[in-house]
């Protein structure tokens, strides 16, 4: 079935199989940088950007969002630069994978949300999970860049 | 795995109807629980062009469409202030964000999973259920009703001034909860709903004289069972507390 989508400002179209995920979409279109993660919508690793809310990729059918806009790290790389030098100066980058998918949401937050308090930090990134860092240093990375003095408990 | 033959993006309510009417059809709502099955089916039919993804606020009450997004209804300042935050309270722990924006009241309603944070909070309002062929239908009746064929196009929800608040139990942040608990007052008359017993939410209207009694004479109406999270007695201690906190706050008392 053909498929039409804006993908970072650039139109795009293809033939694709009527059951294809959005995440094997964007992938095929060379956006790498969404990653395959638990691929049952709970690990926030494959979030993307539809109409500019976070969404996963991994249960969105490509279809479902023919038309519309989509981005990924790749159509936000100066925000995502931005974001990730606070995630490897606190040492939260680690492993990595989970990276793309953290900060796509973090970027949708600061859209929402530009002064956020830790607790609607927290509740926002609920859905990204990380295996490597415990959050600690993620959390101290986003306490930095969003402008927060956290209080040593 | 998953899959499907064919994609359609219904035109109408009626096409929609009529496609769904093959067995191995299916009405695709935000597709997170279905994409997690193993069936083949011929053809998944998308609602998403039908305008179906909004709220609409009267002075008597709220319609919503069956596509909204679970974090549209959780942001609607409306519903918010009409219903103590208690509907907020009850979606923010599902997941994620993402998965909110992605999952949607059809897909959750729908199909009345025991597990669902959003059918218990729904029982305990006055929502009607709107149903394509069957029509209107209010949530407890619907509750009891076999899924089939029908497709859920949207909820009415009446302001009718309850007080409403709601609690829910889990082993970790973002899980499926052990325990749903929604409590609800008007008129001096009490609701509560237990979802996650782990059977689909139960709807009961407890008499006392106080918060202890009200919550020992609802949860004495309520059976709980047992699953992998939780056995039925931990479930019927922690329906209990769930209650009286739920009482307590809409009594204003917390």
């Amino acid at each position: 079935m053909k498929m039409q989508a804006m993908l970072n400002g650039r139109n795009v179209e293809a033939e694709i199989a009527p059951d294809m995920m959005l995440l094997d979409f964007v992938r095929s279109q060379g956006m790498k940088s969404v990653k395959r993660g638990c691929d049952t919508g709970n690990c926030g690793l494959c979030t993307v950007w539809v109409d500019d809310k976070p969404v996963l990729s991994c249960s969105t059918p490509a279809l479902r969002v023919k038309g519309k806009k989509i981005t990924t790290i790749e159509g936000v790389a100066d925000e995502a630069e931005a974001f990730s030098s606070f995630l490897a100066a606190e040492g939260a980058d680690q492993c990595g994978f989970c990276s793309p998918g953290l900060i796509m949401n973090v970027l949708a937050l600061r859209k929402e949300n530009p002064h956020p308090s830790m607790d609607e930090i927290d509740e926002y990134l609920s859905g990204n999970l990380c295996r490597c860092t415990g959050y600690q240093s993620q959390r101290r990375a986003l306490a930095k860049y969003f402008g927060i003095v956290e209080e040593r408990k | 795995m998953f899959t499907f033959e064919k994609y359609m993006t219904a035109g109408s309510l009626e096409e929609a109807f009529e496609l769904n009417r093959g067995k191995r059809n299916v009405v695709m709502g935000g597709n997170l629980w279905l994409k997690m099955g193993s069936k083949n089916y011929s053809c998944a039919i998308d609602l998403s062009g039908l305008g179906l993804d909004k709220i609409e606020e009267t002075d008597e009450g709220f319609e919503i469409g069956c596509m909204t997004s679970l974090r549209d209804i959780e942001m609607h300042k409306g519903l918010d202030s009409a219903f103590s935050g208690s509907i907020r309270e009850a979606l923010r722990h599902i997941v994620g964000v993402q998965f909110r924006n992605t999952a949607t009241l059809g897909g959750s309603l729908y199909p009345r999973f025991g597990f669902s944070d959003v059918l218990t909070i729904f029982a305990c309002l006055d929502t009607t259920v709107r149903l394509y062929e069957r029509g209107d239908v209010p949530i407890e009746e619907f509750i009891e009703q076999t899924p089939g064929n029908d497709i859920l196009t949207g909820v009415y929800i009446r302001k009718d001034g309850r007080r409403v608040s709601y609690r829910s139990h889990r082993m970790s942040e973002t899980d499926f909860a052990v325990l749903t608990c929604a409590a609800s007052c008007l008129d001096g008359k009490y609701t509560a709903v237990f979802g996650a017993r782990p059977q689909k939410a139960c709807i009961v209207h407890p008499e006392g004289n106080d918060i202890s009694g009200i919550a020992e004479d609802a949860v004495s109406r309520v059976h709980f069972g047992s699953n992998m999270r939780a056995g039925a007695q931990y479930r019927q201690e922690i329906a209990g507390v769930l209650l009286r906190r739920a009482l307590a706050d809409i009594q204003g008392e917390e």
